[in-house]
């Protein structure tokens, strides 16, 4: 490849050469030759232990993958040595999951075995395993994120830093598969979502808790203020100018949510804040349509301090549902169905999460998320309720 | 196309294929004398105090901050006559988080408009709010670049990457971003024509979406090592990216689009919850029955799940409790012998086929129910796809399934508002709207999870006996004020 300060781009002649929409380069080149020899013809697969799966073709082949856990976040030496292992074992062939596993896939259980012993004793030089095996079957594999305070503009809080803390939590449910079904443990640093967390069994989510300061100095400036304003959900911000005579708006602090649809279109409405930001909870989502729908997660926690660099208070709730979920399951039951079938009442009961008001629906549609039946358990929060009533 | 003819570029099953020797920009010796030893990185300072990132050092979790410290180090190394970014950045980079982490708040400023000629996306303006302290990440900008298939790499390719990475950015990459890409995280606005410049020479290789554009499209591995493949997922995902090439690089649409692709029911890429456009694989003829499989697993001979339960002890396998009975259309018997399926009833969750894989496999006429409209919450609250064509074959050139998406876009590119995605266009005018009048096809009970039970139908007059044009005074004839 090009070397210097411009390389092969001629910056005087900037249409020289250039060659645009080629797309991806196409796949099937680095799909191994086992893979190619029998793609579309497998017929099962058995997982032999955490993180070593095995599929079987109808061609009698067998191929065996080892899985293991990534950061999202790697340096270009971290991947030059999954390529060194690469080609080591697997003829320089290596992919990632969606979930940000890595998967060195080889042709021999003998290899397989091998290459995960050299995989799980490669360790940072802080100690931390490099590649550790495991996040297969019913467990929780590696959590998805975002960018957070490494590389974003509008984060609550950092996701690297967070992901890695609870990862660290819930190891065990990674090298082990003992829940009663698989756990997907995602985070977003804001409420923009990059990392579409909302359909997760666990979302982790930075928010934002005070309405944007405005810069009145800079927003006539550098911003549209009509799209501004249009970008208010709830109409809470209005145009208006100083005795100054500068074109600035207002912000109705009753009507935000803190969603920061303001500050993706205009800079000049940040909501960072220190002591505000928070990392609200939410649970039992999934995607796949295996047994019931797919459903969005709830939020069950709606702030925890956002406490780096370890984030206590975030690793032990986490812990707490998930080892509540663990005993108290059916087999084959993610999260949201057990939550589901026990109810939300004995969830909250059951967990110790307090259930605060912020969990009642306020937002378009809310109703629907409204109980319409008599059918309901009796909690200690039911019998508060009746008492406050005066109805005991 | 420029790729045609480049499909097999670093293909080392074919002759003369590119290799890493080719393209590559550090020699073998700069590369080794570059890396450190266990001592050496145990005994590396970075010139930023970082004792709140070193705690992360901690814990079994594979730590970006051990990583990045090496890559620091490995940059100092390799000397900045061999970068062309300041060699300073890895540093830099961990001291900014280290204040945010103090002062908790991002130290990122919104991003600016930058890009390569022509494109208007794939490249996300970064820049630092603190550039006196941190000078070597001023400006520090995204690249995203357009991942091969299923995640799929050679190490040629990927070491080609991470040499481009490393020589022209920080050497800091995502594996991978959430929508798909394969990310180069921080450069300078300098370094993005170089860099693209060499992705498509040497490489073969594109940068991805962001912004109002199509973004990256993404599958699951599908047919490459998954039995439940209904279709090619990364045949159909590579030939939809490359007939919506001009959707991908140059927005004109109101918002972002999203396809994925996902070979079943189980959908290993979101795109029920993620996609505008969601590519699901199913079937329409029976589920496959090995019956002497069945058996074996009733025997506990083979375990449920392909083994996922083995960290615990669950018991015996009990295919009435945990087929049959959780079978939700309760279409499912066994009597003892034998294991018999009313297909008809079948709504093709998976969950059989996910416990038995052994035993049960999808039907073979195999196609896609084809959704649209998922999102995350920002802005009207999340959404999710919803069923729209129930089944449609899927074969190349796929030209049923572009049809419906130049139809789709055209319609949404037309009423939709600055920033509104397709399911709150369709949750605006309405669903009726979009699937007779922009698609016109007719409605289906399976769009729906009920029937609506307010009564406010928008009656359209063709269908009302007599029109709506009448005469109030004939009307008054027979009602006098």
């Amino acid at each position: 490849m090009s070397k210097g300060k411009f390389g092969y781009y001629n910056p005087k002649k900037m249409m020289e050469g250039r060659i645009t929409d080629v797309g991806p380069p196409h796949y099937e080149q680095f799909l191994p030759p086992i893979i190619r020899k029998n793609y579309g013809k497998w017929v099962s697969h058995r997982i032999l232990e955490p993180g070593l799966l095995m599929h079987v073709s109808e061609t009698g082949d067998k191929v065996y993958t080892v899985r293991v856990g990534q950061p999202r976040l790697v340096s270009v030496e971290n991947v030059r040595e999954i390529c060194d292992i690469a080609d080591k074992y697997c003829d320089g062939y290596v992919r990632w999951t969606t979930r940000n596993n890595a998967e060195f896939i080889t042709d021999s259980e003998e290899k397989a075995r091998a290459l995960k012993k050299d995989l799980d004793s490669r360790k940072h030089s802080g100690g931390s395993f490099k590649f550790p095996t495991g996040g297969t079957g019913m467990g929780i594999t590696a959590i998805v994120h975002t960018q957070g305070w490494f590389h974003c503009h509008t984060p609550a809080t950092d996701a690297s830093g967070m992901v890695k803390s609870v990862a660290d939590t819930l190891f065990d449910y990674f090298k082990e598969m003992k829940l009663p079904a698989k756990l997907r443990v995602s985070m977003a640093c804001c409420l923009n979502m990059c990392g579409a967390v909302h359909c997760s069994d666990i979302a982790l989510l930075g928010y934002h808790r005070k309405p944007p300061l405005i810069d009145h100095d800079w927003i006539g400036k550098m911003c549209e203020i009509p799209l501004v304003i249009a970008a208010c959900p709830l109409y809470a911000i209005k145009p208006v100018t100083t005795p100054e005579g500068k074109r600035t708006i207002s912000i109705n602090y009753d009507k935000c949510m803190f969603c920061g649809n303001c500050y993706t279109m205009c800079a000049a409405v940040p909501l960072a804040d220190k002591e505000g930001d928070c990392v609200t909870i939410l649970v039992g989502g999934k995607i796949s349509s295996r047994i019931t729908h797919p459903k969005f997660s709830k939020i069950v926690v709606p702030a925890l301090p956002n406490n780096p660099p370890r984030w206590t208070e975030v690793c032990d709730t986490v812990k707490k549902i998930v080892d509540v979920y663990a005993k108290d399951a059916n087999k084959y039951e993610r999260l949201g169905d057990w939550a589901a079938r026990i109810g939300w009442e004995r969830f909250f009961e059951k967990t110790g999460l307090p259930f605060t008001w912020h969990l009642l629906d306020d937002y378009r549609l809310a109703y629907d998320t409204y109980r319409t039946s008599t059918q309901f358990k009796f909690t200690e929060q039911a019998w508060e309720v009746s008492k406050a009533a005066g109805g005991i | 196309m420029a790729a045609e003819g480049q499909e097999k570029l670093w293909d080392r099953e074919v002759k003369d294929h590119r290799t890493y020797k080719d393209i590559r920009i550090f020699t073998e010796d700069q590369l080794k004398k570059a890396a450190s030893t266990d001592e050496e990185l145990k005994a590396f300072k970075i010139k930023h105090a970082t004792p709140q990132l070193d705690e992360l050092e901690k814990g079994p979790w594979p730590s970006v901050i051990s990583d990045v410290k090496r890559e620091a180090l490995h940059r100092k190394k390799l000397g900045q006559d061999n970068l062309m970014i300041p060699e300073g950045v890895a540093e830099d980079l961990l001291g900014v988080v280290e204040l945010a982490y103090v002062d908790k708040e991002t130290h990122w400023k919104h991003g600016g408009i930058i890009g390569v000629l022509g494109y208007g996306g794939g490249v996300i303006g970064r820049y630092c709010d603190a550039q006196e302290k941190f000078p070597n990440i001023a400006h520090f900008h995204t690249i995203r670049i357009n991942q091969p298939g299923g995640h799929f790499y050679n190490t040629d390719y990927i070491r080609g990457l991470c040499d481009i990475c490393e020589y022209r950015g920080s050497g800091i990459m995502n594996m991978h971003g959430s929508t798909g890409d394969t990310i180069f995280l921080g450069t300078t606005t300098e370094q993005l024509e170089p860099i693209f410049f060499d992705l498509t020479h040497d490489m073969g290789g594109d940068i991805g979406g962001s912004g109002s554009n199509l973004r990256t499209p993404s599958d699951c591995l599908g047919m490459a090592r998954c039995e439940f493949a209904c279709y090619d997922t990364m045949d159909m995902c590579y030939d939809m990216t490359m007939s919506f090439q001009d959707e991908l690089h140059r927005p004109a649409f109101p918002y972002k689009y999203k396809f994925k692709f996902s070979g079943c029911p189980n959908d290993c890429v979101a795109a029920i919850a993620r996609a505008d456009q969601s590519h699901i694989g199913t079937w329409k003829d029976d589920i496959r029955i090995n019956q002497e499989a069945v058996k074996e697993y009733v025997a506990g001979k083979i375990p449920p799940d392909g083994g996922g339960f083995a960290g615990r002890d669950w018991g015996p396998f009990d295919i009435q409790k945990e087929v049959i009975d959780l079978c939700p259309t309760k279409c499912m018997g066994w009597d003892g012998k034998k294991l018999s399926i009313n297909n008809a009833e079948c709504t093709r969750c998976m969950h059989c086929i996910d416990v038995m894989p052994e035993a049960l496999r999808p039907g073979v006429d195999t196609g896609i129910t084809l959704l649209f409209g998922a999102k995350a919450p920002i802005l009207e609250g999340a959404q999710m796809s919803l069923v729209t064509i129930p089944f449609m074959y899927v074969k190349k050139p796929y030209d049923n399934v572009k049809e419906i998406t130049r139809k789709v876009q055209e319609w949404w590119m037309e009423e939709g508002k600055n920033r509104e995605r397709l399911g709150e266009l369709i949750q605006r005018v309405g669903l009726r709207t979009f699937i007779m009048d922009v698609l016109g096809i007719p409605v289906m009970p399976q769009s729906i999870k009920e029937p609506r039970s307010n009564p406010y139908m928008f009656f359209k007059e063709a269908e009302v006996p007599g029109g709506w044009t009448r005469d109030i005074k004939e009307f008054r004839k027979k009602h006098p004020l």
